[in-house]
């Protein structure tokens, strides 16, 4: 592998709070220094980053990879081909496949996988439970050993309390957090939206906000009464986000992630029943989406993740109350935390980068999110003033189910580095 | 001249006062043709009309289907048991399989919301919603309007005590919208658990007690309480939802004014209506479904094109 210099672009780190041009020299799957008029050696490749800014590849910790099982709508290559396209360069799989990721096993089929794509890297999440059915606590030694990050029972909630209980305190053993989909069933049961005025227009059952609410604040009172991390997957309301406040502000080890749909639409999307607007938890009213913003903003949310669904087009042509829950995220995420998030000045560039890379690197506890010398060479070189116009039909995902179709997007994604080969490059 | 309705009929909260109206006063000279010793005129003569009824229902596809007849319209009834659905196969595909044998309609009724609207998207030929969920039933809506609109010679300033199980009643919110866009008041009772919460926001009034509803309302209709609301936990008995909810004649006694007391069937009687009271005077039951052949053939016949004023030259066999 040819070293490569990457001349003259913004270079944001956000690890270590540096912004400001320079060029980035990797060599050997390393970052090897950082710097000014970096002189250009021999047998080096010079990529022109004028213009455009250089950042650490930008890291998903909730993906669906649907591998094995369900290889007809994604496998681990396309999905993390279609993670490197959207400047991804670390993502985590979620165990809800067919079998599910629950055995020391399916964890290492998965780690192959990756390997073998040779795109985005893929860190699975395993099981908290055997099948993810809630009985019996999976193996979580195993499960790390064999390349596991986290444990998840994702798309389906831990019901139990003392199962949760259980999984925060043993999973302390091998320090890693416990990711929770916060859902009371018995709350939520029948439901294929929020609750609100649209369901009621549309007379589809709806989700109330406290059905996520509750287990947000059971998973937080049991990490405080155990001492171990949980991680809160894709908050979706204001409720939410007050609970967390409060535990972060009494030093509860909580951190929690958003989802771009999250801050971008509400429940009017759903209208004329659209089912790429369908996804669990759903969209909110304005005022949860505006508080996930704030909370993308203070910290109370740490960091921005996909929750990348891949459904099937047939699956998701269908009455509403009967297609699946979930959209694709990987392409359009870096678009929509521009668009969304820095346009109006919510956030600056590099608190972006620092949401969707640094930060969720950090509560992983993944390699990565920096551009510091010796750092893996997993960087993400994008024109965040271009835009590109999202077409599913050329999508690297499988899958077709995004709301974002025919929607013009900022930030091109011009290359994606993983260890300091090439992932992705935008055709010329 | 332009089309009356459009495409389709899939609910009545996007259509226009107008357009209402236009329906009801087509209905009232079609309520003769069922008078007469033979009942059909030419309207639809050649149209081919597929009935696709993926929900048990008796009253609402016979009734499509006399209006169709009297009509003098081709049709066919389809079942979801005993038909390719039950062998998996999808709305859309089969949709596509009937229109492609050249048909001009689709009367479509299926237990998710949205559906009709979903089916509408992807054929060409019309769609009438005969009831989709608990989204929208429009032409019970239009025959509750007509026989409102028959008794009191008007819907305007009317009030209106929706009463029951509106939080799984499509008849509910096709009525909702239907008399507020004729400028009637709308009322809704019923236990809170059968309520959505944010239903005021539709531009109703709740009502807490029954006993409210009866003093407020010129008109109650009462909706059908399903069996199974108990077993989810919704009402704790049937006995209990009588005494505390049910129409009764004692209570209907102590109201300032007459009542007119509808109900679109099927009754549970000594639930939410008293036997007493559905054969009673108040009311309307019976003319309900009467008007529903009237209104159904209203609506076919502006969709395949007719005039508002439909004692002008039937419609030919024009292109779509």
């Amino acid at each position: 592998m040819r070293p490569m210099l990457i001349q003259g672009g913004r270079v944001i780190d956000p690890s270590r709070r540096t912004d400001g041009v320079a060029d980035v020299y990797l060599a050997e799957g390393r970052i090897e220094s950082v710097g000014m008029n970096i002189p250009v050696g021999p047998d080096v490749e010079v990529v022109d980053a004028r213009g455009k800014v250089v950042g650490p590849g930008l890291i998903d910790i909730h993906v669906h990879l649907r591998e094995p099982g369900q290889e007809d709508l994604e496998t681990i290559a396309t999905g993390a081909m279609a993670a490197a396209a959207g400047g991804f360069t670390g993502i985590c799989a979620m165990p809800n496949t067919d079998p599910v990721t629950d055995n020391q096993a399916a964890v290492g089929f998965i780690v192959r996988q990756a390997i073998r794509a040779a795109k985005a890297r893929v860190y699975p999440i395993g099981a908290i439970t055997m099948g993810q059915k809630g009985h019996q606590l999976a193996e979580f030694g195993e499960m790390v050993g064999a390349g596991a990050v986290a444990v998840s029972d994702d798309g389906h909630p831990v019901i139990s309390s003392h199962m949760m209980r259980t999984a925060l305190e043993y999973a302390q053993v091998f320090g890693i957090p416990v990711a929770d989909h916060c859902e009371d069933p018995t709350l939520s049961a029948g439901g294929s939206m929020h609750e609100g005025i649209v369901a009621t227009r549309l007379g589809l059952k709806g989700i109330p906000s406290a059905a996520e609410e509750i287990m947000v604040a059971r998973d937080i009172l049991l990490a405080e009464l155990t001492g171990g991390h949980v991680h809160l997957c894709h908050m979706s309301t204001r409720g939410s986000v007050e609970i967390i406040r409060r535990a972060k502000d009494r030093g509860i080890r909580v951190t929690a992630e958003a989802c771009p749909h999250h801050f971008t639409l509400t429940h009017e999307r759903v209208r004329d029943y659209d089912t790429n607007a369908k996804m669990n938890p759903p969209l909110r009213e304005a005022e949860d989406v505006e508080a996930i913003r704030q909370a993308l903003k203070d910290g109370t949310i740490d960091c921005i993740a996909t929750d990348h669904a891949p459904h099937h087009y047939d699956a998701k042509e269908r009455a509403f109350e009967e297609a699946p829950n979930g959209i694709t995220g990987l392409e359009t995420a870096l678009g929509l935390g521009i668009r969304e998030l820095v346009l109006p000045g919510l956030l600056t560039l590099p608190e972006l980068l620092e949401r969707m890379s640094t930060l969720p690197a950090r509560l992983f506890h993944l390699p990565g999110g920096t551009l510091a010398v010796g750092a893996p060479a997993d960087l993400v070189v994008f024109d965040p003033e271009a835009f590109w116009s999202v077409d599913p039909a050329r999508s690297f995902s499988k899958s077709r189910n995004t709301p974002f179709g025919g929607e013009s997007l900022p930030g091109v994604v011009a290359l994606t580095l993983v260890d300091g080969r090439i992932a992705f490059r935008q055709p010329e | 001249m332009t089309p009356a309705l459009g495409k389709d009929l899939i609910g009545l909260e996007h259509l226009t006062r107008a357009q209402i109206t236009a329906i009801l006063d087509t209905a009232e000279p079609f309520k003769e043709v069922s008078e007469r010793p033979i009942k059909k005129v030419p309207a639809l003569r050649g149209k081919t009309i597929v009935n696709l009824f993926f929900e048990a229902s008796t009253r609402t596809r016979i009734s499509f289907e006399f209006a169709e007849k009297r009509l003098s319209a081709d049709t066919v009834n389809v079942a979801a048991s005993g038909s390719s659905v039950s062998k998996g196969e999808t709305l859309v595909d089969t949709a596509r399989n009937l229109e492609a044998m050249r048909i001009d309609m689709v009367v479509i009724r299926h237990q998710s919301s949205g559906a009709a609207q979903f089916l509408a998207d992807r054929i060409r030929s019309n769609v009438v919603n005969a009831g989709d969920g608990k989204h929208e039933h429009p032409t019970q809506g239009l025959l509750d309007l007509l026989t409102l609109r028959d008794r009191f010679g008007r819907i305007e300033g009317l009030r209106v005590a929706i009463c029951g199980d509106v939080l799984h009643s499509r008849v509910a919110r096709s009525n909702i919208w239907g008399l507020l866009h004729l400028g009637a008041e709308v009322g809704v009772c019923g236990p809170p658990s059968l309520l959505p919460r944010n239903i005021a926001e539709l531009g109703v009034t709740v009502l807490p007690r029954i006993e409210d509803a009866i003093q407020w309302a010129d008109a109650l209709n009462v909706l059908r309480l399903q069996l199974e609301r108990m077993e989810a936990g919704f009402i704790p008995s049937l006995r209990e939802y009588n005494r505390v909810f049910g129409v009764t004649s004692d209570r209907l006694a102590r109201a300032p004014r007459d009542l007119v007391v509808l109900h679109p069937g099927p009754m549970n009687r000594g639930v939410e209506i008293d036997s007493d009271v559905a054969d009673g005077p108040y009311s309307v039951i019976l003319p309900q479904v009467t008007n529903g052949v009237a209104v159904r053939m209203a609506v076919l016949y502006l969709l395949a094109g007719g005039s508002p004023d439909w004692t002008a030259p039937a419609p030919g066999n024009e292109d779509r």
